[in-house]
């Protein structure tokens, strides 16, 4: 089973859910941290990478001696990563989306595979638990190519759980595609309920059962659960504000291990999902 | 000399647009610009009277006219998103746009659409001028509608003489933050104490240092880890950031917020109302934030 961890406001505390959970669950359960900007998983589960790897993304480069400056390659390009500037095809890399139309379209094979560099993608483990993490390169605007690629690092595990961005566009879409289920974490606030009406949304569009976790379930108003009983969807957990929890949180402790009756409270959130039960 | 002051964070929710409202509190004279377009929450603090809406159009998304396809399979080995289905549907939200197999279907079946992305707006507050947006659900350009609500607050600003904008930023460091910091006067960058805080800190630094723009940080509840705090201090002198203050953990900012306040307005003495002024003087002082539109290279992040 694949569960994303998502929400539409950040510092909700995705990877405090993720990381916990994960951890709980004992083996045979990989942690895919698919918040390439800002990974933090890694801070947590402090694993030890045993794999890296450099991701690049296709780009054109032109073989000038081949090029006639026929135009068809800018023309065909909607990102304006080509143009031609007299007889000479001018390629900017960070705006190319590795669609391929230019090299499809060029008649002079005049047109090589050169790459951009994404970022990094890294394996490891900590403890029982699998994990990779991307990371993004500083100055990449592109983050669903990378996305996209750790996402794709499930290697058989009986659970995947994936910490996804913020948000609710094009990565946070690329982190959830594909999940059997999407934990959404939320705080009792005027901010976060409405950037959780908009990441249910986007949940809808893609047509995945969701359930929340209200985290710091004390702080604010009751105006969250009233939402979540009108539109008939799961409270799974409910964390309260707790100093001890933050003080974990700031330190880098998943708050499992320095308070494991919460242990028993994941594995139960996870049971209730598994069971199906939790569907909309 | 205008001048713009963006707030981001890298990690998301350390209290940007909680800060930014409360800075319109200071400001006589300024615009504010909602920069976070994916999950913008300015406007509720604001309340802001719509007086002009424009549709944003970001960009085109393929469609199979069904009756004029012969099924020949050659957008389905075009297509690098794996957007277009066995049956030869094409699904919207893995669409790049990118118009290959439009432009090479052999039999033209497949038209391309301009698509309304999301709309932007001009609104009055009670704090004054402010421009907005909202990028629809699962939609791309985030960073295309960035640019646009920036350089629609810089116009505004030239038309009523106004000389500073206040943005509040997305997080993260991807498309919509590179399109939200570019040409900025000075950044200001919210922190919180926690590991998580200090290691996010560090990559949108890169990238303010990739970009050349001045950067500030302050540390919002840093009574939560003060070792953590200590820690970020040093790294702010390291690094060549103006640290322009601490704010304290104060349960207040939550409750000026279900009221739909900011925190200077609701409790003008709270211990957050307080520190968050003196950030704010620290901030105008700042030798990046001069009125005199002079660069000051000796402030740009290392």
């Amino acid at each position: 089973m694949i569960i994303s961890v998502a929400s539409g406001k950040g510092g909700t505390g995705k990877t405090t859910v993720a990381t916990n959970l994960a951890l709980s669950l004992g083996s045979d359960v990989r942690l895919l941290d698919c918040d390439v900007e800002e990974p933090n998983a890694h801070l947590f589960l402090d694993p030890e990478i045993r794999h890296k790897d450099e991701v690049s993304t296709w780009v054109p480069v032109i073989r000038e001696e081949a090029c006639t400056a026929c135009r068809k390659c800018a023309e065909i390009c909607r990102f304006r990563a080509l143009t031609v500037v007299g007889k000479k095809v001018l390629v900017f890399p960070e705006l190319c989306h590795s669609c391929g139309g230019c090299l499809e379209i060029c008649p002079e094979d005049a047109i090589a595979g050169g790459e951009r560099p994404l970022g990094t993608v890294e394996w490891g483990r900590s403890g029982k638990l699998g994990f990779v993490h991307g990371r993004l390169r500083i100055g990449e605007a592109m983050a669903p190519p990378l996305i996209r690629r750790v996402r794709a690092e499930v290697n058989g595990e009986n659970t995947i759980i994936i910490d996804a961005p913020p948000g609710t566009s094009c990565p946070v879409i690329a982190a959830m595609r594909g999940s059997d289920y999407v934990i959404l974490v939320t705080e009792p606030t005027p901010f976060g309920l409405h950037d959780l009406v908009l990441a249910v949304e986007a949940v809808r569009t893609l047509n995945i059962p969701c359930g929340l976790v209200i985290n710091r379930a004390d702080i604010g108003d009751d105006r969250v659960k009233e939402y979540a009983e009108r539109e008939g969807m799961p409270i799974l957990m409910e964390i309260p504000f707790d100093r001890k929890i933050a003080e974990a949180y700031s330190s880098g402790n998943p708050f499992v291990e320095v308070m494991p009756e919460w242990g028993e409270r994941f594995r139960e959130l996870y049971r209730r999902i598994e069971a199906g039960k939790e569907t909309q | 000399m205008k001048r713009e002051l963006v707030i981001i964070s890298g990690k998301g929710g350390t209290g940007k647009t909680s800060i930014t409202a409360a800075f319109a509190s200071f400001a006589s004279n300024a615009i504010l610009c909602d920069a976070d377009v994916d999950a913008a929450d300015l406007h509720l603090l604001m309340q802001p009277e719509i007086k002009k809406t424009t549709d944003f159009i970001g960009g085109s998304k393929a469609i199979i006219r069904n009756q004029d396809c012969s099924e020949c399979g050659r957008c389905r080995d075009l297509c690098r998103f794996d957007a277009i289905s066995k049956d030869y549907v094409v699904d919207p939200i893995a669409c790049e746009g990118c118009g290959v197999c439009v432009d090479l279907c052999p039999e033209q079946a497949i038209d391309f659409p301009v698509q309304k992305c999301g709309e932007w707006f001009i609104s009055d507050t009670r704090f004054g001028p402010m421009v907005h947006a909202r990028l629809g659900i699962a939609e791309e350009n985030s960073g295309k509608l960035v640019s646009q609500v920036r350089k629609e607050s810089g116009k505004l600003a030239e038309e009523k003489g106004i000389d500073l904008i206040l943005t509040d930023g997305p997080p993260g460091i991807g498309c919509p933050v590179i399109a939200a910091i570019g040409g900025a006067t000075a950044l200001l960058i919210v922190v919180e104490p926690t590991v998580s805080g200090l290691h996010d800190l560090q990559r949108v630094a890169d990238l303010a240092a990739h970009f050349k723009v001045p950067g500030m940080v302050c540390i919002n509840k840093f009574d939560l880890n003060e070792e953590m705090t200590a820690k970020i201090e040093t790294m702010c002198v390291t690094r060549r950031m103006t640290h322009v203050g601490r704010i304290p953990f104060d349960p207040t900012v939550t409750r000026a917020m279900i009221e739909g306040k900011n925190v200077v307005e609701f409790a003008p003495l709270a211990d957050a109302s307080r520190a968050i002024r003196e950030v704010w003087k620290s901030v105008l002082a700042s030798p990046a934030m001069n009125t005199l539109g002079i660069k000051d290279f000796s402030t740009t992040i290392q």
